[in-house]
């Protein structure tokens, strides 16, 4: 190419894209964690964090060291999880049920919408005394107060995801005869899964909460009982392990949606 | 078989949108229906579907499909409608599992349409794979699948650039050379009619009457580009539709 020359002063353009897109990058949010808990170690250590503010991270892992010893670990875990897993087992399945009717008739979407409404915004908690004496004070109210706390979340964000299936494809299934169940199961059900399975990490986010709550009244064992008891005792170490426990749960949670979306929904770019 | 609407007229509300629309769509020919924007060309076509019910008027299917038709009346829409997380193998053979017919025979009949529409290698294929052309002949394939009488064509070219209109043309002209389908074919594009239609029906703006139905004689393997019998054919749609489709244009949407 021949060198042409600029009758006036010239000057690049100047870029202004990019940005606007997340992109992943790897170990921050551990590092993050790391850089945290290292300057509360150091805190605690040289003093300028008061042992009555923050226990020291290593005492926190002592203890959890001991509580897995000891074998109380897997003795209260395993309560919570069958607690967690029955509960949301049975608001989850009642909520994608209820959601896709609401989503396909018209006459049960006008009669329980409102309905579901007016549950949503009931801290469940405050429902426990109820369901105390309804379900017995041992594991039937525990189970009932989360299915509860799962289901009405579930049904939202299923009728939500049955509302916004592609229309196109339904009129597609109907022009070529399909049947009114190989539409609901070949196009409704895959095309809402996306929206179901965001619900779902909500539900169960919601479950883990409502978990703790009722096993901070009237329980033995569980999680939630074993916090309470480190909380009226002030012992902050054994508070922060159950604490952990609960964010290790949930990370656990929804790594494992992050599963199934994967194999689920491979279809998605 | 052939179809045969008579008398169709239909309302929204207050608006008409079609008014006394009677036509026959012959046997083994593929007749383009043309007109301005909101003419209610594509109603006209979901009515004939059996997707709408017109307030007047009937849509008749005359004599019996042929043999091993699964779905005389199918649709190609314009967006493609192919279910994602499908693959193109398994999206045409959505629309066989509700017919009850033996694996090997939905396999045969799979594979035969993907050879037709030149998709054989692609069968595994996720539609977020393919191109709008490609796409296109994945619905296409679907439709050809169910062997049915009559193809309703919905627009199926105008989501697609001018390049793959153009391939996609030359594909349904081999497809109609190798073996005559019945298609009664929605369109905007005064090109694709007359390469296409075997007669055009030109619509006026609302509500849709029929202002003309054109007859083209020439043979669908020889309207090639730059043909002067469909360019004047063409002219001539033009002038039919300049004033309705300026009028169409400045209307206001109030509905």
């Amino acid at each position: 190419m021949t060198e042409v020359t600029m009758p006036e002063k010239s000057r690049a353009v100047p870029f202004r894209g990019g940005g606007f897109r997340p992109r992943p990058v790897r170990f921050v949010g551990l590092g993050v964690f790391v850089v945290l808990i290292a300057l509360v170690e150091w805190g605690t250590r040289a003093g300028w964090i008061s042992a009555l503010t923050l226990p020291r991270p290593s005492d926190v892992l002592a203890t959890f060291g001991e509580l897995y010893r000891s074998g109380a670990l897997w003795e209260h875990l395993s309560v919570s999880l069958v607690r967690l897993s029955v509960g949301s087992a049975i608001g989850v399945s009642a909520g994608v049920g209820i959601g896709i009717l609401i989503g396909l008739f018209s006459l049960i979407r006008a009669g329980l919408v409102p309905l579901v409404a007016a549950l949503f915004p009931i801290p469940k908690i405050a429902l426990l005394p109820l369901f105390v004496i309804w379900f017995g004070i041992d594991e039937g109210s525990k189970y009932a107060l989360i299915a509860l706390g799962t289901f009405t979340p579930t049904v939202v964000a299923t009728y939500g995801a049955v509302d916004n299936v592609d229309r196109t494809l339904i009129r597609m299934g109907q022009s070529f005869g399909l049947s009114w169940l190989s539409i609901v199961r070949k196009i409704v059900l895959p095309g809402a899964m996306p929206g179901i399975l965001s619900g779902l990490r909500i539900s169960l986010a919601i479950g883990i909460i409502l978990l703790v709550a009722a096993e901070m009244l009237g329980a033995t064992h569980g999680v939630g009982s074993y916090i309470l008891q480190a909380g009226s005792l002030y012992d902050l170490e054994r508070l922060f392990a159950g604490v952990t426990i609960l964010s290790v749960l949930g990370v656990t949670v929804s790594g494992l949606i992050g599963l199934v979306e994967k194999r689920v929904l491979n279809w998605r770019a | 078989m052939y179809l045969s609407l008579r008398g169709l007229s239909h309302s929204y509300g207050t608006t008409e949108v079609l008014s006394d629309i009677s036509l026959t769509v012959p046997s083994g020919q593929i007749v383009c229906l043309v007109g301005p924007s909101g003419c209610g060309k594509s109603t006209l076509l979901r009515m004939v579907g059996g997707l709408e019910r017109p307030d007047r008027g009937e849509v008749l299917q005359v004599g019996a499909p042929p043999e091993g038709c699964l779905n005389p009346l199918t649709f190609v829409f314009q967006d493609f409608a192919l279910l994602p997380w499908r693959t193109v193998e398994g999206n045409i053979r959505v629309v066989l599992e509700d017919h009850r017919i033996r694996r090997e025979r939905a396999k045969e009949i799979v594979a035969d349409v993907l050879a037709r529409t030149r998709l054989t290698d692609f069968a595994r294929a996720l539609p977020r794979q393919l191109s709008g052309g490609m796409k296109q002949r994945v619905a296409i394939a679907r439709a050809l699948a169910v062997n049915p009488a009559v193809m309703l064509m919905d627009e199926p070219l105008s989501a697609l650039d001018a390049q793959t209109r153009e391939l996609l043309m030359d594909d349904l002209v081999s497809l109609w050379s190798r073996e005559p389908f019945t298609a009664l074919y929605v369109t905007h594009n005064l090109s694709e009619a007359v390469r296409l239609g075997h007669q055009v029906v030109v619509l006026s703006r609302r509500p849709g009457r029929i202002r003309e139905i054109v007859q083209i004689d020439t043979p669908l393997a020889e309207r090639g580009l730059g043909n002067p019998e469909l360019e004047r054919h063409q002219k001539h749609l033009w002038e039919v539709m300049r004033d309705e489709a300026r009028a169409a244009d400045e209307e206001l949407l109030d509905d």
